[in-house]
């Protein structure tokens, strides 16, 4: 009959109308600033730095301004300067930092090559996407006091990938440590062999040279593998 | 609690107000301040009526569309009219510079005046009529004709050739829909006997058994002539399905498409103005006015529940505007003349067999009733079969 | 009272001149729509409130529609202006001179008929009496009316609905 479609219609219209108000299924609004919405795992935004410790975190940042990350940005919004002296990391070994590492966020393409490239895990994918400031040049050019941010943080934003970073970083050190002891097992195990006059002293500072660079580019094998992985994931 | 029969307190209120305003100034200016007072009290309430039915529109419309419509600016939204209206003010007004400056200024305001002229015969209550006239339903609809010749000086002063291609349209619209809606009311002037709105009001008043009032709404001519008068009300005020005038997707705005500011709120206002009395004149001819629906519920005053009939009416245009998809301009011109135009000729018919057929008794009754709902029925279901021959319904074949 | 008068008189002849004198064709349909809505002011102070709202309706509600829609739809010139030739004196003096005979005329005929004077009370005409003279004494000039109007539709209907005949090979 004429009209009967219409009166469907109305039908559902009504239900809609009165199902707001009750049925969840029927109000699919959030109201933004109220309820945050919830973002996927590897959503990303904009780069910040992984510190090791919240409490001094000019002090623990992983970064040490090898430039590879500046290098790789294709719209070069990463500046860095290098440190003129060297603190120790967290295998102990003596790094330079960065005394002045600059995003430009209005530059930035969120493509993350910066992480997939950096050696050290040392720079990573935020999610925070209410940043706007009033001002383009002081607002969104981010320093490192303001891209320093814990570890504690990048697992709560991404927790898989944290985890799995962590482990992969807690092995190197664990691999880092073993070729340590090994060297000066060897170490002193060295002098009890008699070497020609000029090599055992000259073994013991090329001996430490050595080793490291090897269980350095061991580390530095795997570690471009895990990135890609969570690269087309993200 | 405060009883509302004829004689209280809150039905004589007006009539109160009058005798005190009859004391107080001299009889020579007494016309004059009775008809000012009564121009202030209605832009006063039918304005803020207005403010709030562009309110209640975009909540309703938002929550049939699952979402909860402005709820940013005070609580609830409630101060999101004022907030349109300062907008609207401090816009700037845009003429176009080879617009006909004069009609292009005076369309808004011919449209606004003649939209709030047809309030003055409304009966909003018992002792609340603005003018009592004897043919107010005609000058109703002679204000309401009238309009159509602001919308004609819109589009054509605009100097574009897509506002006066609107204007034509809304004007092929308007003059078609026309005559379902005088049509309709021809019944109901017909066995009210009197163009009179308090008149009709009268007439409907009453209730048998105390409890099933006179309305001609619930009489089966009364149906059929309420749902023709609604249809061309709705095409009349530019409403979904009918708003192909007005359409953001056809045409920009049609024949408002050069206006700005301040102007294009007039137009919005003449709308929700033509609305609201085209909905009152229905609940008037229709829905028995003032009328309380039972005799006891006539505690309540009568102009609160002209107030609710006329609100339940705007609902539902909002309601309807929520589900229907809108009409092109050929089939809106041939749902007007093909059926409806033929439905409200049939309708007067009816009518006519109905109040030839008052003096039949008893089991009689229940015939003419049987009667009275073949005429009306039959000639709905025959002509939407005709006309809808070969378009509906569909059958709908997903794939599997 | 004669104010009122006055001032719808004003109205009424002056739109109407006014259309007569303007330039541009729409206008002069909307001064004529102006001149209706004069007249029907006068329906009403003259008390025929039936007569006045049903010259709105019919009048500017539906008559201007029409007057409006022949103009637009059969425009020569695509501005809206009428070009005026030159020669204006000889055309002034030919229509102040047509005007002179027949406010001559019509100001003999006025002054030479009698208006006998009104009885006491100006009729009041309700439009149940209006409804009953309609059906009763003019019946016929009302169904003669309505026969002429059906065939004016009838014949606009099959105006429109005709189609030219086409020729196949030409463009749809």
């Amino acid at each position: 009959m004429l009209g009967s479609g219409i009166l469907q219609g109305l039908a559902v219209t009504a239900r809609n109308l009165v199902g707001s108000f009750h049925d969840p299924a029927r109000y699919t609004t959030q109201e933004y600033p109220e309820v945050l919405p919830t973002l996927p795992e590897n959503y990303r935004n904009f780069p910040f730095l992984i510190t090791e410790n919240a409490t001094d975190p000019m002090g623990t940042l992983r970064c040490v301004a090898c430039q590879i990350c500046e290098k790789e940005c294709p719209p070069q919004c990463i500046y860095i300067e290098k440190s003129k002296d060297k603190k120790p990391d967290a295998n102990g070994k003596m790094q330079l930092y960065p005394a002045v590492f600059d995003i430009d966020t209005s530059v930035c393409m969120s493509c993350q090559i910066c992480v997939e490239v950096c050696p050290f895990d040392a720079i990573k994918m935020d999610q925070v996407f209410a940043i706007a400031a009033t001002d383009r040049f002081t607002g969104l050019l981010l320093d490192r006091a303001q891209l320093a941010k814990p570890n504690t943080y990048y697992h709560s934003i991404h927790p898989t990938e944290a985890t799995e970073v962590d482990a992969r970083l807690a092995e190197e050190k664990r691999i880092a440590e073993e070729k340590a002891k090994a060297a000066a097992a060897a170490k002193a195990a060295a002098p009890a062999k008699p070497l020609p006059g000029g090599q055992a002293p000259a073994g013991q500072p090329g001996g430490t040279g050595q080793p490291p660079p090897k269980a350095a580019s061991a580390p530095v094998a795997p570690a471009p593998q895990p990135p890609p992985p969570a690269a087309p994931g993200s | 609690m405060i009883s509302a029969t004829p004689e209280s307190f809150l039905e004589r209120l007006p009539l109160l107000v009058g005798d005190l305003i009859a004391r107080v100034v001299p009889a020579s200016l007494l016309w004059f301040v009775t008809s000012l007072i009564a121009i202030v009290a209605i832009l006063a309430v039918f304005g803020l009526l207005f403010a709030f039915l562009t309110l209640a529109e975009r909540k309703i419309l938002g929550r049939i569309q699952n979402r909860p419509g402005p709820n940013r600016t005070g609580y609830f939204g409630l101060l999101q009219p004022f907030a349109d209206g300062i907008k609207m003010i401090i816009k700037e007004d845009i003429v176009p510079r080879d617009a006909d400056k004069v009609l292009h200024y005076l369309a808004p305001v011919v449209l606004v005046s003649l939209a709030l002229m047809t309030f003055a015969v409304l009966p909003f209550g018992r002792h609340l009529v603005p003018v009592e006239l004897d043919s107010a339903v005609l000058y109703f609809f002679a204000a309401g004709a009238a309009t159509e010749l602001a919308v004609f000086m819109a589009g054509w002063a605009s100097h574009n050739k897509y506002s006066l291609l609107a204007a034509m349209r809304a004007l092929a619209q308007l003059i078609s829909y026309e005559l379902p809606l005088l049509l309709s009311v021809v019944p109901v002037v017909m066995l009210a006997g009197t163009l009179s709105t308090t008149g009709i009001v009268a007439a409907q008043g009453g209730w048998k058994y105390g409890l099933i009032p006179h309305w001609y709404v619930l009489t089966p001519w009364g149906f059929a002539g309420f749902l023709i008068f609604f249809t061309a009300a709705l095409a009349e005020s530019n409403r979904s399905p009918f708003d192909l005038p007005e359409a953001e997707s056809e045409l920009i705005a049609g024949h408002l498409t050069e206006y700005s500011g301040f102007k294009y709120a007039l137009f919005f206002m003449a709308e929700y103005f033509g609305m609201t009395a085209l909905c009152g004149m229905g609940v008037t001819l229709y829905l028995g006015g003032w009328q309380a629906p039972c005799a006891f519920l006539e505690i309540i005053p009568s102009y609160l529940w002209f107030l609710a009939k006329l609100l339940t009416l705007l609902v539902l245009f909002m309601w309807i505007r929520g589900t229907l998809p809108r009409l092109r301009i050929d089939q809106l011109t041939r749902f007007a003349w093909k059926f409806l135009v033929p439905l409200a000729l049939i309708n007067l018919g009816t009518v006519a067999f109905w109040h030839l057929t008052l003096g039949w008794g008893g089991a009689l009754q229940l015939a003419r009733w049987a009667l009275a709902i073949a005429f009306v029925v039959g000639p709905f279901v025959l002509m939407g079969r005709r006309l809808s021959a070969g378009v509906a319904p569909r059958t709908y074949r997903y794939a599997p | 009272m004669t104010a009122i008068l006055a001032f719808i008189a004003l109205v009424m002849l002056g739109s109407a001149a006014a259309a007569m004198i303007s330039r541009n064709l729409v206008h002069s349909a909307l001064l004529l729509a102006l001149s209706w809505l004069g007249t029907a002011g006068f329906y009403l102070w003259a008390g025929a409130d039936f007569a006045a709202f049903a010259q709105v309706i019919v009048y500017v509600g539906a008559v201007s529609m029409v007057v409006l829609f022949a103009v637009l739809l059969t425009r020569q010139n695509p501005v809206g202006d009428v070009l005026v030739e030159p020669a204006s004196r000889k055309r002034s003096t030919a229509a102040l001179s047509v005007g002179a005979c027949v406010a001559a005329v019509l100001s003999a005929a006025v002054m030479s008929s009698s208006f006998p004077p009104a009885s006491v009370a100006a009729p009041t005409a309700t439009v149940k009496q209006i409804g009953l003279e309609l059906m009763g004494p003019y019946g016929a000039a009302l169904l003669i009316v309505g026969v002429l109007l059906t065939v004016a539709l009838l014949g606009a209907i099959v105006l429109a609905a005709s189609e030219p005949e086409r020729n196949p090979e030409d463009a749809p």
